[in-house]
């Protein structure tokens, strides 16, 4: 009885560490991603305070919907963690068609430019590109 | 894999052309294929004079040495070649260059990404040229609401008029505002967390950082709405988005009513987000959703999509404008409305 519960409890101690190093991860990529964006809010651009984190598979990519209005600039950035090699940010828009955007890339980060010319919704795409599976965050901003 | 694609169209010259350009890869190889020659010299001999011409005047663009002169290609050739950098795209590309329907449907779609503040809709509004910030201004509401779910959407209105006033730049309108959002917070029972964003709201709009102040607005609203989902209060959360959304899309609609110009019109063209708080809005539980101001929202939203909703490129006329207007500006009466106690 007690040895089951030894095992019960170092099971439920190994799950939350593991989801404990999730979240450190998480905290790693949005720190990266605000890394990228701090260098927009020298240029005017309002930091939203909203962020969105997940994990991609090697070679895999994430979608998120966005609402954006015309005229306003947007940067969308993005920050992974170890063992991605490379990330890369695009958007496309409410038909599914890829946008051609400003693009900043880094190993670990990358952010892309936009400027819509219809109000409307957008797609966000973070695509892992080289590199195993790992925690991403994106935040954006926009003047 | 180029390669094979282009030697798939029969009699492409480019593709045999580019086999060779692939095969030489020392300068030394490159000799050799150019003293081999594409074009057989019995071709060029029996040339017309009109094609000697052609052939002197084509560029030499495709090799230093003029493997192929783009007048001797064929209309295949000549197709393939403009093709090559777009199959060249796709195939070193990783992203798709487009998103399925089902990718799209399935994308994700989150509170605090998916829906705009309204400070982004006054940001692309002042673009064309500075409204009139304020003449937004409102009278201060009540805030001693007895319904959570009219707190909650008064909450968000109130939010958004804290970005009406800084977009104004007046310090004592923010300082107020900032006041009544605080006993909103609290009368909902999620203030303890953001008594520290009220003095920060107070610093900021005493020392003029007006970027600052948009992001401590935003942030404060994320913290209520945190704090809601912590103390089960998830149902809530959604009514501050929208109380925003509703008050945001009032000002901006009575400020293009006001003086009408396409490009600001343009941004009342937001189905996509009406469709998606609609749905939250569905999903919250049966007894909120039948609380009658909450179903009046809801019935109203189903209408506003509907005048929200037009193609890409095109700007709904003046009377589209007033419509819009004309319903939120009904629902901000009917949130901010107290009822007399008697």
């Amino acid at each position: 009885m007690k040895r089951r519960f030894f095992l019960a409890m170092m099971f439920v101690l190994a799950a939350a560490a593991t989801s404990l190093a999730d979240t450190d991860a998480e905290v790693n990529a949005r720190k990266n991603a605000l890394d990228v964006a701090g260098a927009f809010t020298n240029d005017g651009f309002k930091l939203r305070d909203g962020h969105w984190c997940g994990t991609l598979k090697a070679q895999d990519h994430a979608l998120i919907a966005v609402n954006l209005y015309a005229g306003n600039q947007y940067w969308f950035a993005v920050g992974a963690t170890d063992p991605a090699k490379k990330i890369a940010v695009n958007v496309y828009d409410e038909t599914g068609r890829l946008l051609t955007t400003d693009h900043y890339q880094g190993s670990d980060r990358a952010a892309a430019g936009f400027s819509p010319t219809d109000s409307g919704q957008y797609f966000v795409s973070v695509d892992l590109v080289e590199g195993g599976s790992s925690s991403f965050c994106l935040i954006y901003s926009y003047k | 894999m180029l390669r094979k694609i282009l030697s798939g169209i029969a009699g492409c010259r480019v593709a045999r052309a580019s086999r060779v350009l692939v095969s030489a890869s020392s300068p030394k190889q490159s000799l050799k294929v150019r003293e081999a020659g594409m074009v057989s010299p019995t071709r060029e001999r029996r040339a017309l004079p009109w094609q000697r011409m052609l052939s002197r005047k084509d560029s030499r663009w495709q090799s230093r040495s003029r493997l192929v002169p783009y007048g001797l290609m064929l209309v295949r050739g000549r197709t393939a070649l403009l093709l090559l950098p777009i199959v060249a795209g796709a195939l070193i590309g990783g992203e798709p260059a487009k998103l399925g329907p089902d990718q799209m449907a399935k994308a994700a779609r989150t509170d605090t990404i998916t829906i705009p503040t309204p400070g982004e809709l006054f940001a692309a509004l002042q673009k064309p040229g500075k409204p009139n910030w304020t003449g937004a201004y409102r009278a201060p509401i009540p805030t001693t609401y007895k319904n959570r779910a009219q707190l909650a959407l008064n909450l968000g209105g109130l939010i958004a008029d804290g970005f009406i006033a800084v977009e104004a730049q007046d310090s004592q309108q923010v300082k107020n505002i900032g006041s009544d959002v605080i006993k909103l917070a609290k009368a909902l029972g999620v203030s303890q967390n953001i008594l520290g964003r009220s003095n920060s709201i107070n610093d900021f709009a005493e020392t003029n950082q007006w970027g600052s102040l948009q992001e401590e607005l935003e942030a404060t609203q994320n913290e209520v709405k945190n704090s809601m989902q912590s103390h089960s209060d998830q149902d809530l959360v959604i009514l501050v988005s929208i109380g925003g959304w509703i008050r945001g899309t009032q000002v901006v609609s009575g400020s293009v009513a006001a003086n009408y110009d396409e490009r600001s019109a343009k941004l009342l063209r937001q189905p996509a987000l009406v469709g998606f708080i609609h749905a939250k809005l569905n999903d919250v539980s049966p007894d909120l959703r039948n609380d009658p101001l909450v179903k009046n929202v809801n019935d109203q939203l189903t209408n506003l999509e509907k005048l929200v909703t037009f193609p890409t490129g095109k700007s709904p006329s003046p009377d589209d404008v007033r419509k819009v207007n004309s319903v939120v500006s009904d629902l901000i009466q009917q949130i901010q409305h107290k009822p007399e106690v008697k």
